[in-house]
């Protein structure tokens, strides 16, 4: 074939697919792969000029053809102006599907030049995904570059000082639209192993018996593992350590692991997977949270005096009976939110290189002077994975293999897409226990069906929630009782399931607030974090009961929100006095203001259509809080060598997956050093180079590893201007200490508020739900680089309209129907809807510059704002996510007033009672 | 429950012969099967839906099998066309506006560049939406095998959901065809999807009408799926419409009668019973009214 336009001769088997070929055998590894089944489109590659899905391609298809790949793009260090574009426009953030967004567009602007329009791009675009973007600065970018007048708009902010405040691409950008940037599965030390695991598939069972001698005596497998040789600690788990990392007595969810294998190639490890016995007496399935409760439920951790309830978490405030027997109208209703997947684009892929691995020794190359990567010494058992907790992955894994945390060294790879899903353990330890077994480097690539199996899900919950207020609007109680599905093991429910439990009153001054929460165990896939944290869940109820309030009331949506709306002075559901940094009202004010424009009605027909707005409103805690402590450590290097423009070096062990964290830390340092920020290296997360930042979760790392960052930079300066040329300062830095729940005081350091309003059109003859248009502003204290905020915001909008619309990972007594993507439909292009975004910017005093948490925020307030669209427009109030169009429609000729199934309930869900547990 | 086989095929031939192909099919003698663009089959035989096969036998690349042409009857397609280039063929877009439509909603971009109306017919999904269109415009399929080569009413090679009368492992459906539509002619597509879960439509409708000049309705049909084990032709419907005024009226029959004479399902990752038939009731109407005015219009 010819590829990227020079002949290529290659002797591969006929079996490969192309991807394959230009992966593995060529080395491109620009192009990504991320499902294997044509879904997702990141794979995209040209063939005589048109995209194609290299993942399904087979290679021999290709025989003679014209292929072309990201790495053609690029001439000389000039980029594409399409490579250009999407620098300059931000559409670029974890980078996972920029090389497949790239070459669609590509061949795009290659057949329509420049009489583009954004139709073309959106029917071009239809099935290449992206999760991070929303799709927003993709559009614009292939606008610009296709020759029309498209310039980036970042959202306004306050003005610029030198580094603070300016919209700029993420640093890590360029490599990734050139395809050079390297995600864990890119690397390739010589003499790899390819691991794979053996997966319980049944959600609820004793091991009675695990056979491996057929797997073990197959050719070419090299090591197979199973409970036994764990050497150290057989469980892990961020909060409580109750998860097995190797299955021996028990399984509790279909994705359980119970046996690993690592072989000469993949498919080898596959057949050996396949060939191990598993002997399971299967026990009955806790399916649900609600039958988790009931007191005959079949228990998923015996032994424990609560049985299924994994934590009942409670908030009180106030005299909740007085409240409502102070209130005029009292609304109450149950909620329920479905079980969700992350589906970042890039599969989890863990590495683990023995101590003492010798590249030379497989006919790779030692460079004395590498410290990391396939030429390196290794002089201790490393893990490369993209890893939102490196340092949590280096003690569990270190626990794992019975040796100290620095025993092991955890090497954070670029990571394709995290949103809370790589928090947990996956493949890192497993990884790490072959590598030492087999004292070859062993790479465990999860499948896109192993991927959606085993990592933790957003939790689905029930929530009947009762709100009551009097003739003006003014809250005086909420009352609500949640119940989560927790799954197979804690991972962080007990803190997810807190905050939807903290947030559970809204963003507003109530007097009088109890919440009961039960974070149930049950034999599903383990919950964990999913950006939104929990709050998204309780939001949705908290925002539907006040679209519905206001109706009773005849209050307007907008009014009742102000009326209500924290501020300074006022007091969160937790007892914290707001002190600074509220900034909800001009969030109000701003998406009111813009929503209203000019002939605002709040809804109107058009043919079949019926057009309508909703509003909501959210907040978000930046950082952990709650009384734990919140730190990160950071070290700045800098260099003023004579001669020279002054350089410094960040290093932190936080997590980069493409919301922009190196961009906003050499910006913090570059300010306190007074230098360009091009000048600033950021190196995240090699446990050995970097100190300790902290989980990346929260919405934390922009506030504690930034203060971090700016404090040790401030050092830094300081000392570089009394003497010297080299100075390095470390810098541990510790958030403002919090109050546990309950204590009545400052839970959080800070929180971030937004409003948001969803202009909806259903199809009134098919029930069909499109966004249109969202109006957003954010409250995030200080834009440090307005260009990435954007990118957040406009793309934690387009993830929680999949939230509201489109998304439902589905179990069925605690099989997972959702079991390959096709079965699972994110956002694609064709659902983003025009986006405005304001920023609004209420300093948080401790914040570094002002600036508060973003990352999460977005993503929580638009499901509500969607179905408090579709109340207006159709009279029917969904209680259910996702939007199920069948029902919806099913409602509106029946005139029933509320829709409580979801897509794929076909039998009424059970009832929950207010205030009742086991 | 497996997450792990990955099912390879030994050899892939991309035989430029019908005969070739043929003689490597019988060489293999079952073990051998053969594939278009390979974007249904090929993500299928990897999650081990298929019995994995020695060989895979490409026909895309089959020499006169990769165009569309028309003779004088007839506009005809190989087996080698994929769905993208007959959303984009003008005389497709002239005389067969139905499978226009019909392919260009099938998958995304990606999969209709590489996708092959070939395999969308053999694959014989119930409502493969290629199908429904070309099986609204009355196509006929040539299968070649050891036997010869025949022509044969599309319709006849629908054997189950999934299961088609080609014996892939043996034959090859290498040609479709259908008659293009004439003055007073027109034809219409649509579906309706869900967002969640399944690619797969939960109603998918093709028409092709033709009137005369005292807007009475002389030829009909109408395909659905998925409404049963195959591709559906709406037979009693178009009875109804037959003979009869090209008005709403008498589609809003049609469309109860294609009710009454099949039984829609639900399907609980899909769609209910109630809200097909609604579908049924509410576009059928849409898409004869649509064909009335492409009869009626210039561009037939």
């Amino acid at each position: 074939m010819t590829l990227n336009g020079k002949p290529v001769e290659l002797d591969v088997p006929e079996s490969r697919y192309l991807s394959e070929v230009l992966r593995n055998d060529l080395g491109l590894t620009g192009t990504k792969v991320g499902c294997n089944e044509a879904e997702c489109g990141i794979c995209t590659v040209l063939v005589d000029g048109t995209p194609v899905s290299s993942c399904v391609y087979p290679a021999f298809k290709a025989r003679g053809a014209n292929v072309e790949t990201i790495e053609n793009l690029s001439n000389n260090g000039s980029l594409h102006p399409l490579q250009q574009a999407f620098l300059e426009h931000g559409a670029v953030q974890c980078g996972i599907c920029t090389s497949g967004m790239i070459m669609t567009a590509k061949a795009l602007i290659d057949d329509k030049g420049t009489s583009l329009t954004e139709d073309d791009i959106s029917v071009a675009l239809k099935d290449t995904y992206c999760r991070c973007t929303g799709y927003h600065s993709v559009v614009r970018a292939i606008m610009q570059a296709s020759g029309h007048d498209v310039a980036p708009s970042p959202p306004q902010t306050r003005p610029a000082s030198a580094a603070i405040g300016q919209a700029r691409p993420n640093p890590n950008a360029r490599a990734k639209i050139e395809g050079s940037a390297r995600f864990t599965d890119d690397y390739d030390f010589p003499g790899t192993l390819y691991a794979r695991t053996k997966r319980s598939g049944v959600p609820h069972a004793r091991i009675r018996s695990i056979e491996t001698s057929a797997a073990s005596a197959l050719p070419g497998v090299r090591a197979v593992l199973t409970h036994e040789d764990v050497p150290g600690h057989k469980r892990h788990g961020l909060v409580i350590d109750d998860w097995p990392v190797l299955c021996g007595d028990k399984v509790r969810y279909s994705g359980d692991a119970v046996a690993i294998v690592a072989a000469d190639s993949d498919d080898i490890a596959a057949a050996a997977v396949d060939l191990i016995e598993v002997d399971y007496d299967e026990l009955a399935v806790v399916g649900d949270a609600i039958q988790a409760a009931r007191s005959d439920a079949p228990l998923v951790h015996e032994g424990r005096d609560d049985g299924n309830l994994l934590k009942h978490i409670k908030v009180d405030k106030g005299d909740i009976e007085a409240g409502f027997a102070e209130a005029d109208v009292i609304v109450e209703q149950t909620y329920r939110t479905q079980a969700t997947e992350h589906m970042f684009l890039e599969p989890e892929c863990s590495i683990g290189v023995p101590a003492g691995y010798d590249p030379t020794e497989f006919g790779g190359v030692l460079d004395a002077a590498a410290v990391r990567g396939e030429t390196a010494q290794h002089d201790k058992i490393t893990i490369y994975v993209g890893s939102q907790i490196p340092y949590q992955d280096r003690s569990q894994t270190a626990a794992a293999l019975g040796v100290e945390p620095d025993e092991v060294r955890v090497v954070a790879t670029l990571m394709g897409g995290g949103f809370g899903g790589k928090e947990d353990i996956t493949g890192q330890i497993h990884a790490a226990l072959l590598a030492e077994k087999t004292g070859r480097p062993v790479k465990m690539l999860y499948s896109r069906r192993e991927s959606l199996l085993v990592h933790p899900k957003r939790h689905a919950t029930v929530i009947r929630i009762r709100t009551g207020a009097k003739k003006d609007g003014r809250l005086t109680a909420v009352q609500a009782t949640l119940y989560g599905d927790a799954g197979a093991y804690a991972s962080l429910s007990e803190k997810v399931l807190g905050r939807a439990t903290t947030h559970a009153a809204g963003p507003y001054d109530v007097p009088n607030v109890k919440v009961d929460c039960f974070a149930m165990y049950t034999n599903n896939a383990p919950s964990g974090a999913l950006r939104g944290f929990g709050v998204t869940q309780s939001c949705f109820a908290v925002e539907s009961n006040m679209d519905t309030l206001a109706e009773k009331l005849e209050l307007d949506a907008v009014e009742i929100r102000r009326i209500n709306a924290l501020d300074v002075g006022k007091t969160t559901s937790t007892g914290q006095v707001m002190r600074e940094s509220v900034g909800l009202n001009e969030c109000i004010d701003k998406v009111a203001a813009d929503m209203r424009g000019n002939d605002f009605r709040w809804t109107w027909e058009e043919g079949s259509s019926r057009f309508a707005w909703g509003v909501a409103v959210a907040y978000k805690n930046t950082g952990l809080g709650g009384g734990a402590v919140d730190k990160a450590g950071a070290e700045v290097e800098a260099w003023a060598d004579a001669g020279k423009a002054t350089r410094a070096e960040v290093r932190i062990s936080s997590a980069e997956m493409g919301q922009g964290l190196p961009g906003v830390l050499a910006a913090c340092a570059a300010e306190e050093l007074g230098i360009p920020i091009e000048s600033v290296n950021v190196l995240l997360g090699d446990t050995d180079f970097c100190p300790d930042g902290g989980p990346t979760t929260a919405s934390r790392q922009t506030f504690v590893s930034g203060n971090a960052v700016r404090l040790a930079a401030q050092q830094a300066a300081e000392k570089l201007a009394i003497d010297g040329d080299h100075v390095l300062v470390r810098y541990d830095y510790e958030a403002p200490e919090t109050q546990p729940l309950g204590s009545g005081g400052d839970m959080h350091v800070a929180f971030s508020f937004c409003a948001q309003a969803a202009l909806v059109e259903i199809d009134m003859n098919t029930g069909e739900v499109h966004v249109r248009k969202v109006v957003a502003a954010h409250d995030v204290g200080r834009a440090i680089n307005p260009l990435t905020i954007q990118g957040q915001i406009e793309g934690g909008i387009v993830m929680c309209i999949g939230f509201a619309l489109t998304e439902h990972y589905i179990q069925e007594d605690g099989k997972p129907w959702t079991n390959v993507m096709a079965r699972y439909k994110i956002p694609s292009i064709t659902h983003t809807p025009a986006i405005t975004s304001h920023i609004v910017e209420h300093s948080a005093s401790t914040g570094p510059y002002g600036a508060k948490g973003v990352g999460e925020l977005p993503s929580i307030p638009t499901a509500p704002a969607i179905t408090n669209a579709i109340y207006r427009a159709t009279g029917v109030r969904v209680c259910s996510l996702p939007v199920d169009q069948d029902e919806l429609l099913r409602a509106m000729r029946e005139g029933s007033s509320t829709v409580e199934l979801a897509w794929g309930d076909r039998e009424p869900i059970p009832a929950i009672v207010p205030g009742g547990k086991r | 429950m497996t997450t792990a086989s990955t099912n390879r095929w030994e050899h892939y031939y991309t035989p430029a012969t019908v005969a070739e192909a043929l003689e490597i099919l019988r060489r293999y003698d079952g073990r051998a099967r053969v594939v278009g663009g390979g974007t249904d089959l090929l993500v299928e035989t990897r999650r081990g839906l298929h019995r994995p096969v020695e060989a895979m036998v490409d026909v895309t690349h089959i020499e006169g099998l990769d165009v569309i042409t028309s003779d004088e009857d007839n506009i005809v397609i190989g087996c080698g066309v994929t769905h993208s280039r007959i959303v984009r063929d003008a005389r497709i877009l002239k005389y067969g506006m139905c499978l226009s439509e019909s392919c260009g909603v099938i998958g995304g971009p990606q999969v209709r560049n590489v996708g092959t109306l070939a395999g969308n017919v053999a694959h014989a999904l119930p409502a493969g939406d290629g199908t429904i269109g070309l099986l609204a415009l009355g196509g006929e399929i040539e299968v070649a095998s050891d036997d010869g080569i025949r022509w044969m009413p599309l319709q006849d090679s629908f054997k189950g959901p999934g299961k088609s009368f080609i014996d892939r492992y043996r034959q090859i459906l290498t040609r479709l065809r259908f008659r293009p539509t004439a003055a007073g002619e027109g034809s219409a597509h649509h579906r309706v999807m869900r967002p969640q879960g399944l690619c797969l439509p939960i109603i998918s409708v093709g028409v092709r009408l033709q009137i005369d000049d005292a807007n009475t309705i002389t030829d009909a049909r109408i395909s659905m799926g998925p409404v049963g084990p195959v591709p559906y032709l709406a037979e009693p419907a178009m009875e109804v419409l037959v003979g009869g005024p090209a008005t709403n009226e008498q589609f809003v029959r049609a469309a109860e009668v294609a009710l009454e004479n099949v039984e829609l399902r639900t399907s609980k990752y899909r769609a209910s019973r109630e809200y097909r038939e609604q579908m049924v009731r509410t576009y059928l109407p849409v898409i004869l009214n649509r064909a009335v005015e492409r009869a009626n219009g210039a561009a037939s």
